[in-house]
């Protein structure tokens, strides 16, 4: 589904991806763990297109497309969703209203039909529902005024909504009490654990693989993969830190 | 304001960002008196859509206790500027929402006076402009409290997005105050869309334009809020800026 080769990118004339590769397969659900710094949120933004996150070099191929060569909006028709790990908060844009234009641009970009008025709420509602958000929520403007919580869990009611083929969650377990955390995962699976779907989990903790179990874990450092194991590889991780399990690769 | 008859040059604060070969085929403006009785409450919305350039200038006059709502859209003229003189009574309440759309070398401008002539007036003005291509922009914005005018409560909040580097804002609040009560509170600023904002949507499936025009709405939206009519305003404030943005 996406196969990463060697990319390298700069942010602000700095290299910070240094010829990383990745393979993830539909049906796989991949955790990507690494110290602060590491260029885990670099990974996300570069194959999400964000400006001023540079390639210059590596490729990366989704469901056999170029993905570098299209524009974000592109990315996000072809079936890429990437869960910010600071969700923006948009004064003044309702978060239904952007949600419904972002769905429907999208289906329009896949030469499908638009979602009425009723079709899209009852979505939006099925999608709020399973994240146990407040449809009251969902009319206020993008992101302002929620708890870092509400962001995260907001962040997978569009992801619910939009149905994306591969997920990258930056993150998402950050800013997450106890309850939240279990209901992001669960929102998790539900949404994203079938046969045709890939995840690709951003994350500095075990805890969030707790709910949301990894077919694979890989260790970034320094713009690289490091190391990549199975699940176990996160438990060694934060039992021994980064530090040992790192060291012990390079030695 | 000058001389109703010359017509103005440059060197007139007023008119120092004006279009003035447009405004010569405008010359003279009429002034259009508007006068709120006592108590009244009145409103009026102004949208100026056509693409002829257009030049209007009110003067109204608010007596003891009255409320007037003003609300002007600008989006379409080559050049349009909408000025206002407005006098407030005793206990008097005046508000003026504007916003101010344009792209190529289109030049709009809002010139206002407000004074506080009696105690206890309040007025609020909210201006929002969005600039693409060469288009100028300007707002020119004097209050004045006079003497004895206690209580006065005069609010200025004017905003001005770039959509380009070639696009240009201009926006001058002033404040003569010759009272010793008064709360005026003036904000004042030149901006460009925030990019991880659009970004943000853009990562959603919104293509650049309807990302930038989601965020714009929103923009525009402030100046019409409590409007009897906003959703007709911000209807036209949509339409006009699709065909701003392509
Ligand atoms: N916009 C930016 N400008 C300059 N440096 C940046 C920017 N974004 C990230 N960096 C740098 O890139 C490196 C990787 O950051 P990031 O990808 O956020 O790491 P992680 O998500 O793994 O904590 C850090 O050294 C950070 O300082
Ligand atoms: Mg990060």
């Amino acid at each position: 589904m996406l196969k990463i080769e060697n990319l390298q990118a700069k942010v602000a004339d700095k290299p910070i991806l240094k010829g990383l590769s990745l393979e993830i397969n539909p049906g796989e659900i991949h955790a990507i763990m690494g110290p602060n710094g590491a260029g885990k949120s670099t990974l996300g933004y570069t194959l999400g297109g964000r400006p001023g996150y540079e390639v210059t070099g590596g490729s990366a191929t989704f469901n056999g497309e170029d993905l570098l060569e299209l524009e974000p909006h592109e990315r996000a028709a072809a079936g890429l969703f990437l869960g910010f790990q600071y969700p923006v908060e948009i004064p003044g844009v309702s978060f239904v209203q952007f949600l419904r234009e972002a769905a429907n641009a999208q289906r329009k970009g896949r030469g499908e039909e638009p979602y009425s008025g009723g079709e899209f709420l009852k979505l939006a509602k099925e999608k709020a529902g399973l994240l146990k958000m407040d449809m009251d929520m969902l009319k206020r403007p993008v992101n302002v005024g929620f708890s870092g919580g509400e962001k995260k869990r907001a962040e997978m009611v569009q992801m619910g909504v939009l149905d994306p083929k591969l997920a990258i969650l930056d993150e998402t377990d950050s800013g997450l009490d106890i309850d939240a955390l279990r209901i992001c995962g669960e929102g998790i699976n539900s949404i994203m654990r079938q046969k045709d779907k890939a995840v690709l989990l951003i994350t500095h903790y075990q805890r969030l693989l707790d709910y949301v179990k990894p077919d694979y874990v890989h260790i970034l450092s320094a713009g690289r993969i490091v190391k990549s194991g199975g699940p176990e590889l996160a438990l060694r991780l934060e039992d021994e830190g980064y530090e040992a399990v790192v060291h012990e690769t390079a030695a | 304001m000058s001389d109703t008859l010359t017509l103005p040059t440059r060197r007139d604060e007023d008119y120092r960002y004006s279009d003035l070969a447009a405004l010569e085929t405008l010359w003279p403006i009429t002034p259009e008196e508007i006068h709120v009785a006592a108590g009244a409450e009145e409103s009026l919305q102004v949208v100026l859509d056509g693409e002829a350039a257009v030049a209007r200038h009110l003067v109204i006059t608010l007596e003891k206790g009255a409320k007037y709502d003003l609300r002007v859209l600008s989006a379409g003229p080559v050049y349009g500027r909408f000025a206002l003189d407005v006098r407030l009574g005793e206990g008097a309440d005046f508000t003026f929402g504007a916003a101010q759309l344009a792209t190529g070398s289109e030049n709009l401008e809002i010139v206002t006076k407000v004074v506080h002539a009696q105690e206890n007036a309040t007025s609020a003005q909210i201006v929002r402009t969005v600039l693409a291509e060469k288009a100028v922009g300007t707002y020119l914005g004097c209050i004045g409290v006079e003497r004895g005018a206690d209580g006065t409560d005069a609010e200025q909040s004017v905003r001005a997005m770039l959509l380009d580097r070639t696009a240009t804002a201009n926006a001058k609040p002033e404040l003569e105050i010759f009272a010793d009560d008064v709360k005026a509170a003036h904000g004042c600023a030149v901006g460009e869309l925030d990019a991880e904002g659009l970004f943000y949507l853009m990562s959603r499936g919104l293509p650049p334009a309807d990302a930038k025009r989601l965020m714009l709405q929103a923009f525009i939206a402030e100046a019409f809020s409590g409007a009897p009519e906003s959703d007709e305003l911000n209807a036209a404030a949509q339409a006009r800026l699709e065909a701003i943005l392509g």
